[in-house]
């Protein structure tokens, strides 16, 4: 076996409550990587098509990665969920970082796989050889940090690592996350809920093995020169600012969606900024498991209503629950932060789902009656806590709202489907789509609904290295390119913030890779890697049902032009421009004009043994 | 013989610890040829997302971890301060365990003897001192640890007035 590897499967069933454990596949390894590549391939196997989402026949794959558990800066400690999300009924996948990555590496597993659906609600305790299913009870009700210390405690050792839902999760809340270390979530397309079916609360591991790497004198050296890259100007934003930075920027740039998207400026982000937020809030700035560069925000709110709320924060989640509400004041959005880490709940989607509420509600499609009462208003901050509340709790209105945008709004109806910012089902992010064109295509081909996180294609619009409010030939490429490189970060398992520091991107992954593994990569068969990823990605969907009909862009994206006075007045995407930018990605994948890999693309990559799903398909 | 005060110990600021693990990544490299912090010797602890540092050999004088241990295998170095372990004669009852108010002799969990921070003697120094990425980790004497803790305390104390001089 390659070393990097722990070259072991594990399997529990929950429904019978027997786990076995297999090989690794080597030519998977080497294929797929690890992470989300490794876990879609895996869930490939073990699933049916057109399974439910919710039902035990859907697995769930919980992967790490060949680099998890040394001291790779940063790589040292990620894990990945995979399975077929409730949201968008295509990929599910979200990875975090922490220290539970590590611990499950060193317990001798590059992936877990559950199955089934437990009696009743149990936690699975993973202590090296040693995996049992015990009783978690107690526990229900619990937030996800809660849940950690009981276990700890329960188990009598602190240095047990757990991943768990929270209450949203149990209750099915299609936006549920998956939280380990306290507040790092594997947070989008719902992974919570599927973990939730299942009665699986929580997974404890506790890992003694040793890691090795192939060449470590060679491999010490590496991560030497990426401990001073990573001091450097690549990664200066995480470790000053952090990601709230990008408030005062987007807004500058009128492209940060605002109120549901009825803006793309908002004139309360000198109040949220993230100069305000490091000013008056962070209390520390922290790091993960082998991170060398540090990004964790903790927050604390020292007066007020929220006073002694504690938390990470992100730009994302701030820009979701500040304003995307309307919202201007950070102890509120702080506070509706640490309710998403409560429940246990996706805070970006959290929040577009309280702005979609309110949106519904200014336009009259919601009424007091229907909000139980809440006076949910751009700008409440009382009603973004009681609908957070309600959502976790699926309670009353909240019992819609858990249901995401795209649910909420078949239930709602009376319009409310054209307020629903989502793509796939999945809530957007905080980039205005009508106004960076290359991101528009990057969300709308993203195979996990709308995130910026499978491309990063905001990058060429925000920094100006392509005509932001112009769709033209040749994005297609652009992006192409950024997710096979993303993908590679997310089957490695490094944290994207640490992207900048691989100077030379393809090379120097290579390299990590072969340092670790032993393996004799070379980079035109990484960047291969990274292709053949994605489109493994788009076989998982395609087998699912989904195609060129989902990968489009939300209605206010389409039909509703911005009217903020100043660089984006205007702009939005028409059904023209949308058919151009796809019909140039697909042509750039070598897919089908639908948007389906061609046996050709298929067998290049090596997928043989996939060409049936598409073909089924033609 | 070197005096009390001038033995260096493995100390951790508790402001710039990000509880990121890499010097027991580094330790356990260093001793076992592993990256697993089970055989580091240099522990993080972190209570909350505010609270976190690594903890590491004091080199108490007169160690309780020596006093405690019933088999004479713990022995303090006249020299550097260091604990040594005579690995024939420890059996791994955990008294010294026990005895240390710090957690900082532990049980190997494969040789099941005790171990305990050297300062990397071999190496000339610390390998966790020398990787720490965020400079948290010092070799220093109780003395010098004394004195940063005064000016810690004092700034923070004068904490509004140091904003005014500095304007």
């Amino acid at each position: 076996m390659l070393h990097g590897y722990a070259g072991r499967i594990l399997h529990v069933d929950l429904t019978t409550g027997k786990t076995h454990v297999e090989p690794l596949n080597e030519e998977y390894a080497k294929k797929y990587i690890g992470g989300i590549g490794l876990g879609m391939r895996l869930w490939l196997d073990h699933s049916k098509p057109g399974v439910e989402p919710l039902s035990p026949e859907n697995p769930l794959i919980l992967a790490t990665g060949p680099i998890s558990g040394t001291v790779w800066p940063t790589g040292g400690n990620g894990h990945a969920f995979v399975s077929k999300s409730p949201q968008s009924y295509g990929v599910g996948e979200a990875k975090s970082h922490g220290s539970f990555g590590t611990e499950l590496k060193r317990a001798g597993y590059d992936a877990v796989i559950f199955k089934g659906k437990a009696e009743k609600p149990v936690y699975v305790w993973i202590d090296d050889d040693s995996v049992q299913l015990l009783d978690a009870s107690h526990l229900m009700g619990k937030s996800p940090a809660d849940t950690e210390d009981a276990i700890r405690e329960e188990l009598g050792d602190y240095y047990i690592r757990v991943a768990a839902i929270g209450p949203a999760g149990e209750k099915l809340v299609k936006i549920a996350c998956i939280i380990n270390d306290k507040t790092r979530a594997a947070g989008r397309t719902g992974m919570g809920a599927v973990m939730g079916s299942k009665n699986l609360k929580a997974i404890a591991v506790r890992g003694t093995r040793d890691i090795t790497v192939a060449k470590p004198e060679e491999f010490l050296e590496y991560v030497k020169e990426f401990h001073e890259r990573m001091k450097g100007p690549a990664t200066q934003k995480y470790r000053t600012l952090g990601t709230p930075e990008n408030v005062l920027v987007h807004n500058a740039l009128h492209c940060m969606p605002t109120r549901n998207y009825n803006n793309a400026t908002f004139e309360g982000a000198e109040r949220v900024s993230g100069e305000v937020l490091n000013e008056r809030y962070v209390a520390k700035v922290i790091g993960c498991s082998s991170c060398a560069m540090r990004c964790e925000h903790i927050c604390v709110v020292a007066e007020g209503p929220y006073k002694g709320t504690m938390t990470r924060m992100e730009y994302e989640p701030l820009w979701a629950l500040g304003p995307y509400c309307g919202i201007d004041r950070l102890d509120a959005i702080i506070k509706g932060m640490d309710l998403c880490n409560y429940f246990g709940m996706d805070s970006i989607s959290a929040g577009v789902i309280v702005g979609f509420a309110m949106d519904c509600y200014e336009k009259g499609i919601l009424t007091e009656k229907d909000t139980d009462g809440i006076d949910a208003k751009f700008g409440n901050h009382e009603a973004l806590v009681k609908l957070l509340e309600k959502m976790g709790k699926r309670e009353g209105i909240g019992d819609i709202l858990a249901e995401g945008v795209k649910g909420a709004a078949e239930k709602i109806g009376n319009g409310a489907e054209k307020l629903a910012l989502h793509i796939k089902g999945v809530e957007v992010t905080g980039y205005d789509l009508r106004c960076l064109k290359t991101a528009a295509l990057g969300f709308a081909v993203s195979f996990r609904g709308a995130d910026h996180n499978r491309h990063g294609a905001y990058a060429f619009d925000v920094k100006g290295k392509v005509n932001r409010l112009k769709a033209e030939k040749g994005r297609g490429k652009l992006v192409k390119d950024m997710e096979d490189m993303y993908t590679l970060i997310d089957s490695f398992i490094v944290c994207k913030f640490s992207r900048g520091t691989y100077y030379k991107e393809l090379e120097d992954m290579t390299k990590l890779y072969n340092l670790v593994t032993g393996a004799e990569m070379t980079t035109q068969e990484m960047k291969m890697a990274g292709e053949r990823i994605n489109n493994l990605a788009r076989v998982f969907n395609v087998r699912e049902g989904l195609g060129r009909k989902d990968d489009n862009l939300p209605w206010k994206v389409m039909n509703q032009p911005i009217t903020d006075e100043g660089p984006s007045k205007g702009a939005y995407v028409t059904q023209e421009e949308l058919d151009l930018l796809l019909d140039d990605y697909y042509e750039a994948r070598g897919w089908t004009r639908e948007g389906v890999p061609t046996v050709a693309k298929l067998k290049e990559l090596g997928m043989d043994d996939l060409i049936h799903i598409v073909e089924e398909k033609m | 013989m070197v005096k009390i005060h001038e033995r260096k110990f493995v100390s951790a600021d508790p402001d710039k610890c990000v509880g990121c693990q890499v010097c027991e990544y580094i330790c356990s490299w260093t001793k076992e040829k592993s990256f697993n912090p089970l055989k580091s010797r240099i522990r993080v602890v972190r209570l909350n997302p505010l609270v976190n540092v690594s903890i590491t050999c004091r080199l108490c004088e007169d160690p309780p971890c020596v006093a405690a241990c019933p088999r004479d295998a713990l022995t303090q170095s006249e020299e550097t301060g260091i604990i040594m372990v005579d690995e024939d004669k420890c059996n791994g009852c955990g008294w010294c365990i026990e005895a240390c108010d710090y957690g900082a002799i532990m049980l190997h969990p494969d040789r099941k003897v005790v171990f305990s921070c050297d300062l990397c003697k071999e190496k000339g120094e610390p390998q966790c001192v020398k990787w720490c990425p965020e400079e948290a980790l010092d070799l220093v004497t109780a003395d010098v640890l004394a004195q940063k803790a005064r000016f810690t305390a004092t700034k923070k104390l004068f904490q509004e007035a140091l904003k005014e001089t500095t304007k």
